[in-house]
């Protein structure tokens, strides 16, 4: 058991644990708090995966504007956060038959893939990640097309979002 | 170094996770919680995948960010709606949002 392999599960947990408080807890600013939680844990993730820039953009973009974007929706819509009644639909059952499932499933396909035991080989000395993820971007051979699509989607669905939310009167 | 198994197995438990969330729950913000629980675990694949495939070939990465604009829209959208829809019918309950049910 080295030390890499601890903190993977004690972050693995802690993330697990708080998307699980995220779907089942009452109180919605209660669920949007426990995702932040979640997300600092996939951020810490990204980072022992060596993928700073992913961590980074995860905290700024993920907690920063996402997460914040969603407690500011909770409070705009607070009367809905009363303790009382139902936070689960009928079907809930049913729900939760689908995510073992699918859970079960997917592991079990993953034990009859042969890359599954794959060993990590070193990140060779010298090489630039964000470096060379910023040339992956603006590459004509490589990216830049999704990127740019990326990014004509972000500006529609951001004015989108003005437009319906726009309060006429 | 951890496997690869144990991401891909952790991926795939935070996506169910959050496929139980967005299936359950009455909240039409809270059903949007579990829909970014489950492009975060589509994010912890994309990540060990380049990190453990061939890592001078950056697509994961890009792929990732991709993700990352792609839930920005998503959840501005998705919000924009609820905010919308609570001024209107003053709920945000998903099953009392039943106009185009005929």
């Amino acid at each position: 058991m080295t030390a890499e392999k601890i903190i993977f599960l004690v972050v693995a947990f802690f993330t697990l644990g708080s998307g699980v408080m995220v779907v089942t807890t009452r109180h919605l600013i209660h669920a949007a708090l426990w995702l932040i939680a979640a997300l600092f844990g996939v951020a810490v993730i990204f980072a022992l995966l060596d993928a700073g820039f992913l961590a980074v953009v995860q905290v700024v973009v993920y907690i920063g504007a996402i997460a914040i974007l969603f407690i500011f929706a909770v409070m705009l819509t607070r009367r809905e956060l009363r303790d009382q009644g139902r936070q689960m639909n009928r079907y809930w059952w049913l729900g939760a038959a689908i995510s073992v499932v699918t859970f079960v499933g997917l592991y079990f396909l993953l034990q009859g893939w042969n890359g599954l035991s794959k060993t990590v080989s070193d990140i060779p000395s010298g090489f630039d990640a964000v470096g060379e993820l910023g040339n992956a971007l603006i590459s004509p051979n490589a990216y830049v097309l999704p990127f740019e699509v990326a990014s004509v989607l972000l500006v529609a669905a951001l004015v989108g979002a003005v437009y319906v939310a726009f309060n006429r009167k | 170094m951890v496997p690869l198994s144990w991401y891909l197995i952790l991926a795939a438990a935070l996506f169910s996770v959050g496929l139980f969330g967005a299936l359950s729950r009455r909240n039409a913000v809270a059903i949007l919680l579990g829909i970014e629980l489950m492009l975060n675990a589509v994010n912890i694949n994309l990540a060990a995948f380049w990190r453990y495939g061939n890592v001078t070939d950056m697509a994961g990465q890009v792929f990732a960010i991709i993700v990352f604009a792609v839930a920005a829209a998503e959840v501005a959208v998705g919000l924009a709606l609820v905010i919308s829809v609570y001024r209107q019918r003053n709920t945000i309950i998903a099953d009392d949002i039943d106009i185009l049910k005929w």
